[in-house]
């Protein structure tokens, strides 16, 4: 599982922090419960701030940002219990679990309660939807698009990847071989695996700059090979000649995309999910939409999301992050 | 007689790597360019550190597999040192590693020492702690290259007469070695506490004291390595270095340490670790498939432990043939 999900890495954080005041409320307010891994991760306070703000557009809405302390299933339980005697008109769920908390969240819709999961997905049978932070394809296509952005010309462009066994990087480098054809003049010269361990990723990028001299691009879906990559190319003097991109954390980027190794990168947004989540369980508490396979449910600013077979649905591309907005996000995850 | 037997085991190597050298240029002849062996010099540089400090462990019947744990744990010190005061100095950074480093050795050592647990056990046991320790000190966050001060991370790389600092700071543990190993009583004490123990208890040698030496050197060279790990690749976090133990005991053994102790030279497992370090910067560049790659790392280590066995049988051989013409 090489690559770290934002939510399990920032769930090291784990911090103190009180459950916000569910104080006395006007009862014609719906009130949508945002829970989340562990409250105090920066990822999430994002996603929540997202929320925040499609509550703003909705009006009437009012976002319960809520959590366990830890990253603990146990916790999560808790919560729902809670939420349910609350007697919420929706939770959105990042799962701990995704199996531990289905009879909890079971009984929540029982009660007529609208329940989806985000970011970290629920068992099919403990949710209406989930919604993915973006897909296989949108991935392939997004890791394709940012390096081919910055080769007008075309030119050539090799992977580094992380073992050559790892489920998620490969599907990602089927979507990007799938898509190659509609960015004419990128040739896909390579690709390599670097275990995402630091000196063997350094060493692949050292030899992928060896074999291929006029390498424009090397392309990275795992942190651990985007930085490994970014520093090979620094140290062999190559920036500039060399864009590094792929997928990577901002507060991980920052120094690559300063010294200018890294054009761009890219990685979902959290605010964005969160608005979107907060979006989709509003519709479906409202009976605006359905939750149902095939069914079409409109997000706000963020378009509309398509159900699949197992109601799943994902958000969007993969957030670009470059100069001008790496500041902004290099702190909150 | 050993010591010649030693000598033509570093010129077999010798002759092992320039063999390899050739057969990579033959695919790929941009490989031996001065500028690259340079390169993998320097890339090879902390695991020549690491396989000396292993190979002194070695040499009195104990295994380190903590080093990586070690590597991994100090460079996070040091890089969240570095976040903490950006201002302290290099040299003392470095000291601090050096000095961290042997203190992790000496708790592997005391308990080998004191507790007579086997190493084995032991060294499992500390690589998981350390390993748990990062998480505990850095929650689990990583510390990235915009964090770390640029002296920080320039030392290893600044070019001195042609070879980048890290490749002197290995080329001078060497020589340190060679000298320690050679001549020092400590050095000696190595030896003779794993050729024999019993003899080198009555010969006045606490081998259980000689020992905890050796783990507390293995212990500050993965110190030494765990900042210039951290300071090249400009990155520190949990898994750092994974794995990388394994690395170093092969060097080890293809350097010609031999893994029941008493036997090996600091010249031979920086061959070792070079022989590696090659291989590793080979296989990018001659476009083999990943799966080959580790079959061949592998194919490797099995034909020097090969060649380390029928060496030893023939010593055993001669020994007996002596014996029998005594009598």
């Amino acid at each position: 599982m090489k690559r770290r999900t934002f939510s399990s890495l920032a769930a090291g954080l784990g911090l103190a922090a009180s459950l916000m005041g569910t104080s006395a409320m006007a009862q014609d307010n719906m009130r949508i419960a945002l829970v989340v891994k562990a409250l105090g991760i920066g990822f999430f306070e994002a996603a929540a701030e997202g929320a925040q703000e499609a509550a703003a557009e909705l009006g009437n809405v009012e976002i319960i940002y809520t959590g366990p302390t830890t990253t603990t299933a146990e916790g999560q339980i808790e919560v729902i219990n809670s939420l349910i005697a609350q007697g919420v008109d929706a939770i959105a769920i990042s799962a701990n679990d995704p199996d531990a908390v289905v009879p909890a969240l079971q009984r929540a819709m029982q009660r007529g309660i609208t329940v989806i999961s985000w970011d970290s997905g629920v068992a099919e049978e403990g949710r209406m939807m989930n919604l993915n932070p973006s897909s296989t394809e949108l991935i392939g296509n997004t890791i394709i698009r940012l390096a081919a952005d910055h080769m007008p010309e075309g030119g050539q462009v090799a992977i580094l990847s992380a073992t050559a066994t790892s489920t998620n990087q490969n599907a990602w480098i089927a979507a990007a071989e799938a898509v190659l054809p509609d960015f004419p003049g990128i040739e896909l010269v390579a690709t390599v695996y670097g275990d995402d361990l630091s000196d063997k990723s350094y060493r692949e990028a050292q030899g992928l700059m060896a074999s291929f001299p006029d390498l424009q691009a090397i392309i990275a879906p795992t942190t651990v090979g985007i930085l490994a990559a970014c520093q090979a190319v620094s140290d062999a003097g190559k920036i500039g000649e060399i864009n590094v991109t792929g997928l990577g954390l901002p507060s991980e980027m920052a120094g690559c995309v300063e010294s200018g190794a890294t054009k761009s990168f890219a990685i979902w947004n959290p605010i964005d999910l969160g608005y979107t989540a907060t979006m989709i369980a509003h519709a479906l508490a409202t009976r605006a939409a359905t939750a149902e396979p095939g069914a079409e449910i409109p997000t706000g600013r963020m378009g509309s999301v398509t159900l699949d077979d197992t109601t799943s649905a994902a958000m969007s591309d993969p957030f670009t992050y470059d100069a001008s907005n790496i500041d902004q996000f290099k702190d909150i995850f | 007689m050993s010591k010649q037997g030693l000598m033509s085991r570093e010129l077999l190597l010798t002759g092992a790597i320039i063999l390899l050298l050739g057969v990579i240029a033959s695919r790929f002849p941009a490989f031996i360019a001065p500028g690259n062996l340079v390169n993998v010099f320097n890339d090879t540089a902390p695991l020549i550190l690491l396989a000396i400090g292993q190979m002194i462990v070695i040499l009195t019947r104990c295994i380190d597999l903590s080093v990586a744990a070690n590597l991994a744990l100090t460079g996070m010190v040091v890089a969240m040192l570095n976040v903490a005061m950006p201002g302290l100095p290099v040299p003392v950074i470095i000291a601090l590693a050096i000095t961290f480093g042997a203190v992790l050795g000496m708790f592997n050592g005391v308990l080998v020492w004191k507790l007579a647990i086997p190493p084995i056990v032991v060294t499992l046991g500390t690589m998981t702690i350390f390993r748990g320790i990062i998480f505990l000190l850095s929650e689990g966050r990583w510390i990235n290259a915009h964090q770390l001060s640029d002296a920080f991370k320039a030392f290893p790389r600044t070019v001195l007469l042609g070879l980048p600092v890290m490749s002197w700071i290995a080329l001078g543990a060497v020589a340190l070695f060679v000298v320690v190993m050679n001549r020092t009583s400590l050095g000696r004490a190595f030896y003779a506490a794993g050729g024999n123990p019993h003899a080198a208890t009555y010969a006045g040698i606490n081998v259980g004291r000689t020992q905890f030496w050796a783990f507390t050197i293995s212990g500050a060279l993965s110190g030494l390595a765990g900042y210039l790990w951290v300071s090249r690749f400009a990155v520190a976090f949990v898994d750092l270095a994974r794995g990388f133990e394994l690395t170093v005991v092969a060097a080890c053994v293809i350097g010609g340490v031999a893994i029941m102790g008493g036997s090996g030279t600091v010249l031979g497992a920086m061959l070792g670790a070079l022989f590696l370090g090659i291989i590793s910067n080979a296989l990018p560049v001659v476009n083999i498939s990943p799966f080959w790659q580790l079959a061949i790392s592998g194919s490797a280590i099995i034909i020097a432990v090969a060649l380390n066995a029928s060496a030893n049988r023939k010593k055993g051989r001669i020994i007996l043939k002596r014996a029998e013409q005594a009598t």
